[in-house]
């Protein structure tokens, strides 16, 4: 991997960190007010289903860690096993697909709840 | 103050071990001076590494009870714990023998970072003014008195988790001639820098920040370098 | 250069400072919540399958157990988020002798988080 290919990956990381901060607060203020009286599926499908705003903010959040978990999982790998680096970023790329699928999945199925 | 203090050296090379020396507490003695009495009344056969012995050259450090330091600077009285001192080789580089390591690769990497500057004019030419308030030679100035003592390198984790990594104070280096308006080498430089091996990798666990007995950042240096790869990076001209 | 052992003596001593802590609590929490990213994703999408067996998983999830280790992975993410905004700052802004204390303020609205979690769970 080029110098250029690293340097665009740590700036990725720390992009998708920014947006993620903004998320995450997000996403924790949610958690802890639901927390309030318990969950509950009708409670979470009801905030998502059909909701744009939801689905977009979810989106984001997916894609975004997605991009940013493999990249931080890489150096790690790099750092503390023997796997070549070619392993590695195949790894880490396989891992970055499956995150955005599986996130995916769960956004959309909850947006476009029908039961 | 115990009359006595007990000295645990290293002796021998990377599979060495260390070896206990009864050495006289003294009022005012630094950790090289005690290095030294073993050297001159115990042990001639002892290794190790000095010049100076006032800080400048960089030659002495020393991993000290776990941590490096400069030697000829450190009070013995200030870094023994329970009357105890443990010194051993720097870490992260190849132990010579005892005390006394080889900085090939330390300095080795100095140069891969871009380490030597690169001249825009000839000795023909008028002396260059540097404004001394310019936010560049402010930049400099803050990184310029290392004294390559290898001590940021010995403190450093991601050199030891990833050999290929530039280390401290190679980074610092080229950090402080990409702020000399002089140079002439500094999109090549920024190329040595970048990526895994170089500036990206470090975690800023400041370390470095830490252990500089000049007290130096070179967390702050290698953050001005993560920033100019990336604006390079993003230009294409990396 | 081949990798350098060295058995005998600890190191730990120059690791012993607030950013090395920071960056300790920064990687672990990083690698837990990446290993708990794809449970997460899972048991969302139980929803797909109907809102009873999403129900049935939250009813799993009811247990004191269960229910700490929530508490757990959000103190966990809101100490990798800050953190992150912390080392965003050491890499991006100018730098400043305020580490040790941003430092703290990390620790300290990670507690906060937990514990107002912990009141509302209750």
């Amino acid at each position: 991997m080029s110098v250029r290919v690293e340097t665009l990956l740590w700036l990725a990381q720390r992009i998708t960190a920014a947006v993620l901060a903004v998320a995450v607060i997000v996403h924790l203020i949610t958690i802890i007010h639901a927390m309030d009286g318990g969950l509950s599926a009708r409670e979470i499908i009801g905030r998502i289903q059909g909701n744009i705003a939801w689905l977009a903010f979810y989106v984001t959040f997916v894609l975004a860690v997605a991009i940013h978990a493999p990249i931080g999982l890489r150096a790690i790998l790099r750092e503390i096993t023997p796997l070549r680096l070619g392993a590695i970023d195949g790894l880490m790329a396989l891992l970055c697909v499956m995150l955005a699928w599986s996130g995916l999945r769960a956004v959309f199925g909850l947006y476009g709840f029908a039961g | 103050m115990a009359d006595t203090l007990e000295v645990s050296v290293w002796r021998g090379g990377e599979d060495g071990r260390f070896q206990i020396y009864t050495v006289p507490a003294r009022d005012n003695q630094t950790v090289l001076d005690v290095v030294t009495y073993i050297q001159r009344h115990v042990d001639p056969t002892l290794s190790y590494r000095f010049a100076c012995r006032v800080g400048m050259c960089g030659s002495c450090a020393m991993t000290v009870n776990g941590k490096p330091r400069w030697t000829c600077r450190s009070h013995a009285k200030n870094v023994v714990e329970q009357g105890r001192l443990e010194i051993a080789p720097l870490r992260n580089l190849r132990v010579v023998k005892d005390l006394a390591v080889d900085m090939t690769d330390f300095f080795d990497k100095w140069s891969r970072a871009g380490g030597s500057f690169q001249p825009t004019k000839t000795r023909h030419d008028d002396f260059a003014v540097v404004e001394p308030g310019s936010q560049e030679r402010k930049h400099a100035e803050a990184g310029i008195e290392c004294i390559g003592c290898g001590v940021c390198y010995a403190a450093c984790d991601v050199v030891a988790w990833n050999k290929d990594f530039l280390g401290p104070a190679a980074l610092n280096r080229a950090w402080t001639l990409m702020n000399d308006e002089r140079d002439n080498g500094k999109e090549a430089r920024l190329s040595a820098v970048a990526g895994d091996a170089g500036c990206h990798a470090c975690h800023s666990h400041q370390s470095c920040v830490a252990s500089c007995p000049k007290h130096l950042n070179p967390t702050a240096s290698i953050a001005g370098l993560k920033r100019e790869t990336v604006k390079a990076a993003l230009k294409g001209t990396l | 250069m081949d990798r350098i052992k060295r058995p005998a003596w600890p190191f730990g001593a120059a690791r012993r400072h607030s950013a090395y802590w920071a960056f300790v609590v920064h990687r672990i929490s990083g690698v837990l919540l990446a290993l708990f990213l794809p449970m997460h994703f899972w048991s969302l999408s139980l929803a797909i399958q109907g809102e009873a067996k999403f129900d049935r998983f939250l009813h799993w999830a009811d247990s004191p157990l269960v229910k700490a280790s929530e508490i757990g992975l959000v103190i966990l993410l809101a100490a990798h988020m800050m953190g992150g905004l912390r080392l965003l700052a050491v890499e991006f802004l100018p730098w400043r002798d305020w580490q040790k204390t941003l430092i703290a303020l990390v620790f300290g609205l990670s507690v906060a988080v937990g514990l107002a979690m912990l009141l509302n769970m209750i």
